[in-house]
């Protein structure tokens, strides 16, 4: 574990970081990701993930190994490619995080504020959540994006995702689709994916959670989207709100049969 | 027949219905939602996030495909709103114009309240040379004065362009620097100086 670590360490030291800003970030990206082969710091949140998944807390010392996914009690394995759903314990649709948060309250009877405290970590303030959601994920490598829409709240969450992803509002007039609705375009050298594409968004939803070299953090859905608000200018998301879990839900739905490859590795 | 017809048309009609109220209804339910989830910071308020104005408002309903004469009306109104300079110079300082360009700051929620905001132009448009890293959403704007000229109707037209996008193309990307308070009128004469300024060097 620690080897690995040193291992991580010792590569990211041998890339230049003015490397990024060269012609085109995402060939630099490409490059940074042959080099660490196989490997991504991401795993060591995996692993601590997996930790946590099983470690046993709460006053009644309980762990989350009987926390329903989606698929059942306990199953972790293809879970995340059929969130968000519909979970008719609390008749609403829920994505990964808010069932995480679900779970660490009504098994591990940890308060809400317990159960979504540091939900993004930094440097010495490490984010459980971010762990688990590192686990969890990385459970679903290799199969399909396969979110339902059937039940008509799984269907009012993805109308309202596609809603706010069209909302234009904010000081700048902008909505998701000024960034995210034509093909091949640029913030300065930055390429966005076109989320109204499929082959776009399997690519880029495929590819979250990942961790991130810029901030040396895996980052989850919930912290990339918080994120797009903040560049948006629109108003600060609370953690884990619906509203983010209903553009994730328009989003997967847009990436359907994307093959799933994360945690991955980005900027 | 004429009954098939009937049958047909009250059927589209009823459909018809049915999903404009849905639109509606989801519409109101997003609001009601995002009046839950988020909170203003910084500069970044909700009051700006929930009172769409009627750009906003017809952009968001219509993302792809808005009638002709509702795109039209949008322009004229929002032509309107602009504001020239009072004291008939439109341009400023081309340096200052290029630092406001480069400065991808203002109004976002980590920004600061009443902060100097940038204009950002570099994230989507080539202006000088110089500066490779520049995005492609809007056209290139290099050499603009060199080939457009510096006659009153296109800079009068320019200043009108930054200060309100929508005066002629409804629904473009561009922010509304002048009508949305971002850029201040000097900041805006700067910008232009960028523009058409033969020391420029976007015109070299």
């Amino acid at each position: 574990m620690r080897l690995i670590a040193s291992i991580f360490a010792a590569l990211i030291t041998m890339i230049p970081l003015q490397g990024f800003a060269g012609n085109s970030s995402t060939d630099e990206i490409a490059k940074y990701r042959q080099l660490l082969a196989d490997g991504n710091p991401a795993e060591l949140w995996e692993m601590r993930g997996e930790e946590l998944w099983k470690k046993k807390i709460g006053p009644q010392s309980v762990s989350l190994e009987q926390c329903d996914l989606g698929k059942g009690p306990g199953v972790v394995k293809g879970a995340y490619v059929e969130l968000p759903r519909y979970f008719k314990d609390v008749n609403k649709v829920m994505d990964l995080e808010q069932r995480l948060i679900h779970c660490r309250i009504t098994l591990q009877k940890l308060t809400p504020e317990q159960a979504a405290a540091v939900p993004f970590g930094s440097t010495g303030n490490p984010s459980d959540i971010e762990a688990l959601v590192a686990y969890i994920t990385a459970a679903s490598r290799g199969m399909k994006i396969a979110v339902s829409t059937t039940h008509p709240k799984e269907q009012a969450a993805y109308e309202l995702g596609k809603r706010f992803f069209f909302y234009r509002a904010g000081a700048h007039d902008f909505a998701c689709a000024t960034c995210h609705s034509k093909d091949k375009q640029r913030i300065r050298l930055q390429e966005l994916p076109n989320l109204l594409n499929r082959t776009d968004a399997q690519n880029t939803y495929s590819t979250w959670p990942a961790y991130r070299v810029s901030q040396g953090e895996v980052r989850s859905m919930q912290h990339r989207l918080s994120d797009c608000m903040r560049q948006q200018r629109f108003p600060e998301p609370r953690y884990a709100s619906d509203t983010i879990t209903a553009l994730i839900m328009f989003m997967a739905k847009n990436a359907e049969g994307g093959v799933y490859d994360a945690p991955a590795l980005k900027r | 027949m004429k009954i098939i017809l009937s049958a047909i048309a009250i059927s589209l009609f009823v459909t018809g219905c049915a999903t404009a109220a849905m639109q509606t209804d989801t519409g109101k339910m997003l609001v009601a939602r995002l009046e839950e989830d988020f909170s203003s910071k910084g500069p970044a308020t909700m009051e700006r996030m929930l009172n769409q104005d009627e750009v906003q408002k017809a952009c968001s309903a219509y993302p792809l495909d808005m009638p002709d004469e509702q795109m039209e009306a949008l322009q004229a109104s929002q032509l309107k709103t602009v504001k020239y300079p009072a004291d008939g110079n439109y341009l400023g300082v081309w340096k200052e114009g290029e630092k406001i360009a480069q400065n991808g700051r203002g109004m976002q929620s980590s920004d600061q309240v009443k902060g100097t905001n940038g204009g950002n132009c570099y994230a989507c448009h080539q202006l000088a040379k110089e500066e490779i890293s520049f995005g492609n959403i809007g056209p290139s704007l290099y050499r603009y004065g060199k080939l457009k000229g510096d006659g009153e109707a296109v800079v009068k037209y320019t200043w009108a362009k930054i200060y309100n996008s929508q005066a002629f193309t409804a629904c473009s990307n561009m922010p509304r620097f002048g009508h949305s308070e971002i850029l201040t009128e000097k900041q805006i004469k700067d910008v232009m100086a960028l523009l058409f300024d033969k020391n420029s060097p976007v015109n070299q």
